[in-house]
Parts: structure tokens; C-alpha cells; sequence
């Protein structure tokens, strides 16, 4: 082993000329990283000029302590062979004998001309895939609902059980807040337009309608995909990375039956009913404002609810919440089992379900509007 | 600094973890040029120890000192120099996912933002015929290579910036018995051309007499017994008589008798 020196002297560049009238570059101290630090890129130009004059006698044995990173800068400056003229410590003589036998690095890849149309088709066959994967599932899912209805003991309670109480229970806090601050906002707004009408009373139209008909079913389904989407996708994406998903796979459990269903089930439950309280909170919000700006009491109100608002709005609101409970749950299963074992394919499939998830809630909304134009409205 | 001198001091180290306590009363010092392998059982806290000589954790009593230096409570800078002269091989590898073979070992050379490309590319390619990778793999994920190829590419990127300590935790685990040698000849290789001093903490007895020039061993909490391999072995405690004299160690042992006089 060479002698330690754990002094940080850098290395020094010494041209003399000897009695024959050579020339000689002497280099001393330290030829590491660490050593050479900012020096590096100066030393290396200065390297280049000498190594432009092929009678130079190279002595490098002076150098105390050197690293690849020290032999590549002076390999370099040699343009990858040895000067003619080289004196070697034997110990550094192997670093040499390593920088010949390095193997080329690989060509860059050469952009492809047709760049564009390549991303493209790649984009729409992307979709293609997921569409037929979502396809499959779907289809997968209701094969194994025949298959419980005909095995019952095999339904599995206990975690749509747990999933009902993580979904459901558990977000009924921040809908609630969320709920009540839109109430809160759009029952001020309105009451301000209304007020220069003297068209009072048609506060409890516009806040019953908007909010049970629309804004609750939206409100909730956007919270419940970035809040339960996303994290039934990285349940299932760690899972992957992990391997706990074909460990279930060898012990024949399978993943669409004890993983997806009880998902898309207990978010198919769980939805309607953060619907009906998350419209619930935001009339109450809207109630309150009503009350102090514009004098309505909470009992006219509430009275007057039922009158405004047909019947059939708040089962369309809970329609849309079960319709939107399962597409999430279904959504977010099926980018959770397309992700790969590293962690940026984890981060992407979980952004993209969550995006897919708020997207496709508020196409489900649309399609409700139109095909339900004509129910509950007067 | 000469050889012998302590690189890391570990002085009354003790380690817990809530209410479980992993070490007590833990003295150490790793001296300057040498190989010194960390054993016990499992949970004995041989990777927690390492963690700690890596300030990765913090004492719940007790110092550790690099170069005698605290590892706690230095200033970025200072920091960051103490990091690049540690180079380390995790159990796992530890390669970073998202990143190519080529970028996980030019990472650590990009970081320093004094080489430019063109030598860090010279030096990737370095890195990894020391390692035994074929030039082609530089462009593939880690989530493509096998479990012996992760620990080769590790070790490249461990040794990215030319570090004078190594640490490595259970550097031949997952590996099969050639590839193992392999690693062994690999670590060998390095300490003949650097002046690299290694901690290294395994199970393997192979390994452990092949590099380790003194063995500390953990167990029951405490160091039960330090110095080199032929004292360890005579030092009177359950573990070691378990783990050197059983049916396994003494057949490691009888092999490697050559090595053990020599």
C-alpha cells in the first residue's frame, strides 16, 4: 500500500530542462479528487499545452497519491495513449494499465426525425391500453361478484368493512369543512344579487338546487379521488414494489377479488353518504349566512326546503355520488396495479389516477346533466 | 495521518429506539488503513452501528467522531467534505430508481461540479469495468439487473469519488458463492491500489476472514470481544464459540488456515 499522506497538497507542475537539452515535467503531491478540486478544469488546460510537445519527458514519479479521477485528467491531456517519455511510480503504473484497457462508452442515441408523430401514436395507443385495461377489470370484477353470489362465504366484510371506515369515515372532516365554507360563499354572493331584486326568498331555490343537485356530488367525488384515489393507488403501487403483490398471487388470492372489490364496493357505499353530508354542511353554511344577511330565519328555511327543491334532486345527488364512488375506486385499483417496482413509475401512476379519477368525475357530472335534464327541475 | 491513527472514534456510544435498547456502552475506533469487520447475530445492531459512524442516526448518548470531528453540528461545507471521502455499499444497493447505471455512478461525480462531462463519462466507464459490468448495461434501469449486478453497480457508485472509507453492509448477502468470491478479489483489488480503510459489517464467514484485518463483535447489546480474527476467536463468549467453533465456522476456519497464520 502507498505510503499515507493526508496532507491536502495539490499537485505541482515543474518544467525544467535537463543537461542533454531535453525538456522534463516534473509533477508532485497529491493527484486525487479531492486534492485537485477547482483546480481541475485549469490543470487540465495546462496539461493539453504540454502534452502538445511529443519529445516532453513526463516524470510522475513524485506523485504521492493518485485516483482514477487524477490518471483520467492526465490520460486525457495525452490523448489516451503514453507520451513517449514516461517515468512511473509501479504502484500507479496499474491505473494506467486500466485507462487502456477501458472500454469505449456506448454511442449517444440519435434523436429520432419523426419525433412527434412517434409521441403521438404512443400517446393514443397509451390510452388504448388503459381503456382496454379498464375494460378487463371491470369485467373481472363482475365475473367475481357472479362468483361470491354463488359463494358467500368468500365476500370479504372485513375489508370493505375497513376501506368503508378509511373512505368513508375518516373524510368526513375535511368535506365537511370544505362543505361549509362553499355554502358559506355562495349563499353570500347570491344573497348580495338577490337583495337588489328584493327576490329574497329565492335564496333557498338557488342554494337547494346547486347544492344538492350539484355542488355536493362534485365537491365530495373531487375530495374522495385526491384523498381515497390516491392513496388506494399507492397501496397498491408499494404493494408491487414490495412483491406483497404476487405474494398474493402464489398464494392464490386474487388480486381483483380481495383488493379491487372491496374498493369499489365500499366506495360505492361510503360516497352517497359523504354526499348527503357534505351537501347536508353546505346548506347548513349557506342556512347561516342566509340568516345574517338577509334576515331568513333557520325554521322558514328549512320549512321552505322541500318546496323549492324537488325530491328527485337528492337522488340524483346520491346517484352521482355511487356512479362516481365506484369509477374512482375503479380508477385508482387499476393505476395502482399498472405500476412498476420503482419509485417514479409510484409517483407518476399515482398523479395520473388522481387527474384521471377528477377528470372522469366531472364527465360523469356532465353526462348526468344532459341525460337528466328534464327530472327535478321545474 | 499514519497508519493506525483512528479514522472514526466511537466513544460510549448508546443507541435506543424508543424503549429497545441496541447498544450500550459501545467503544470503538477504526483505524486508519485497516478492514475491520462488524459481526453478530441479526439484530445484534451491526447495520445500526454503521449508521451511526455514518450520522445517519443520532446517539442517544455518547460521540462519534470522524477524523476527530463530530459528525453532529458541523457547518455545510465542512459536512459535505467529510461525506465525499465516505463512500457506501448498502445492503440493498440502494441505487436510485429513476436514474439509468450510468447516471446512478456519475451522480455523485455531477455533484461535485467540478469535472465536466467528458471525464465524468471516462470515469463511469472506469468505475464500471473495475466492477466487471459490460459497457451495454450502462443504459439500463436497475429495476432490469439482478441482485449481483445491484451490489457490483453499488459498489461503483460507492466508490464514484475515490472515497478513503468504505463502508459496506453485508456486502456478499444475496450473492451466490462464486460472484461472492468474485467481491471478495473485487475489495481486495482496491485496497492493493487505494489507501482505502473499510468497515464492514456481515454474516459471511468467508468474507469476514478473507478481508477483515481486525473483527469487532456485537452481542447482547454490548462489544463482546475486539482484535483480530485468531484473538476474537479465543475470547470466551456464547456467540463466538456458537458462531466461529460450530459445524460452519470451524470448516471456514480449517480453510482458511493459511490465512489465519499467515
Amino acid at each position: 500500500m502507498p505510503e499515507n499522506q493526508g496532507s491536502n497538497s495539490s499537485i505541482v507542475l515543474r518544467r525544467v530542462t535537463g543537461e542533454d537539452g531535453a525538456s522534463r515535467l516534473v509533477l508532485a503531491g497529491n493527484c486525487t479528487l479531492t486534492a485537485l478540486g477547482k483546480r481541475l478544469q485549469p490543470l487540465a488546460g495546462e496539461l493539453a499545452t504540454h502534452a502538445t510537445d511529443p519529445e516532453l519527458q513526463w516524470d510522475l514519479t513524485g506523485i504521492t497519491q493518485m485516483d482514477d479521477a487524477g490518471a483520467v485528467l492526465l490520460w486525457r491531456a495525452w490523448a489516451e495513449r503514453r507520451p513517449r517519455h514516461l517515468l512511473l511510480q509501479p504502484e500507479h503504473e496499474r491505473l494506467f494499465n486500466r485507462l487502456e484497457k477501458m472500454p469505449a462508452p456506448p454511442a449517444p442515441i440519435a434523436r429520432d426525425p419523426l419525433w412527434p408523430i412517434t409521441v403521438l401514436g404512443k400517446a393514443v395507443f397509451l390510452l388504448w391500453d388503459h381503456l382496454i385495461g379498464l375494460i378487463a377489470l371491470s369485467g373481472q370484477l363482475l365475473l367475481d361478484a357472479i362468483y361470491l353470489i354463488a359463494h358467500p362465504a368468500l365476500v370479504p366484510w372485513r375489508e370493505i368493512s375497513a376501506n368503508l371506515y378509511r373512505t368513508g369515515a375518516q373524510a368526513l372532516g375535511i368535506t365537511a369543512l370544505v362543505g361549509f365554507l362553499i355554502g358559506v360563499v355562495l349563499s353570500f354572493l347570491s344573497s348580495r344579487q338577490l337583495q337588489m331584486f328584493g327576490a329574497d326568498i329565492f335564496i333557498i331555490n338557488i342554494l337547494g338546487v346547486s347544492i344538492i343537485r350539484e355542488l355536493g356530488p362534485v365537491l365530495a367525488a373531487i375530495l374522495v379521488a385526491g384523498r381515497s384515489g390516491s392513496s388506494m393507488t399507492a397501496q397498491l403501487g408499494v404493494m408491487r414494489v414490495t412483491e406483497e403483490l404476487d405474494a398474493l398471487t402464489v398464494m392464490g388470492i386474487p388480486h381483483s377479488q380481495r383488493l379491487v372489490m372491496p374498493k369499489v364496493i365500499a366506495l360505492g357505499i361510503a360516497m352517497p353518504l359523504v354526499v348527503l353530508w357534505t351537501s347536508a354542511v353546505a346548506l347548513i353554511g349557506g342556512m347561516v349566512v342566509a340568516e345574517i344577511q338577509l334576515g331568513l330565519g333557520y325554521q322558514f328555511f328549512l320549512s321552505k326546503l322541500p318546496d323549492a327543491v324537488a325530491i328527485a334532486n337528492l337522488w340524483l345527488g346520491l346517484g352521482k355520488g355511487v356512479v362516481c364512488g365506484m369509477v374512482i375506486a375503479l380508477i385508482s385499483c387499476h393505476f395502482g396495479l399498472r405500476i412498476k417496482s420503482n419509485t417514479e413509475s409510484l409517483g407518476e401512476g399515482t398523479t395520473n389516477s388522481v387527474v384521471t379519477s377528477i377528470t372522469v368525475v366531472i364527465i360523469i357530472d356532465a353526462i348526468f346533466a344532459v341525460v337528466f335534464s328534464n327530472v327535478g327541475l321545474r | 495521518m499514519a497508519d493506525g491513527e483512528c479514522i472514526i472514534e466511537v466513544e460510549g456510544l448508546y443507541t435506543r429506539f424508543g424503549s429497545h435498547v441496541v447498544h450500550e456502552d459501545i467503544n470503538l475506533c477504526v483505524r486508519h488503513g485497516e478492514v475491520l469487520g462488524l459481526v453478530g447475530g441479526s439484530g445484534s445492531g451491526k447495520t445500526a452501528l454503521m449508521r451511526q459512524m455514518l450520522g445517519l442516526e443520532t446517539p442517544a448518548q455518547g460521540k462519534v467522531r470522524f477524523s476527530g470531528l463530530p459528525l453532529h453540528g458541523q457547518d455545510r461545507a465542512k459536512l459535505q467534505y467529510m461525506r465525499n471521502r465516505c463512500g457506501v455499499l448498502f445492503q440493498k444497493g440502494a441505487l436510485f430508481s429513476a436514474l439509468s447505471v450510468y447516471d446512478n455512478i456519475a451522480l455523485p461525480m455531477r455533484e461535485l461540479r467540478t469535472l465536466d462531462e467528458d471525464i465524468i463519462r471516462r470515469l463511469v466507464m472506469l468505475k464500471l469495468k473495475m466492477v466487471d459490468i459490460d459497457t451495454r448495461h450502462a443504459t439500463k434501469m436497475p429495476a432490469e439487473l439482478s441482485g449481483g449486478m445491484i451490489k457490483r453497480i453499488a459498489l461503483a457508485r460507492a466508490m464514484a469519488l475515490d472515497p478513503e472509507l468504505l463502508f459496506l453492509d453485508e456486502p456478499t448477502a444475496g450473492l451466490d458463492p462464486q460472484l461472492s468470491d468474485a467481491f471478495v478479489k473485487l475489495i481486495q483489488g482496491m485496497r492493493h491500489e487505494l489507501p482505502l480503510t473499510i468497515v464492514m459489517a456481515t454474516h459471511d464467514l468467508d468474507t469476514l476472514v478473507a478481508l477483515s484485518d481486525r473483527v469487532a463483535v456485537l452481542a447482547e447489546q454490548r462489544m463482546v470481544a475486539l482484535g483480530t480474527l485468531q484473538e476474537v476467536i479465543k475470547a470466551k463468549h456464547p456467540f463466538i464459540t456458537s458462531f466461529f467453533c460450530g459445524e460452519r465456522g470451524k470448516r471456514t476456519l480449517e480453510n482458511n488456515r493459511g490465512i489465519l497464520q499467515g
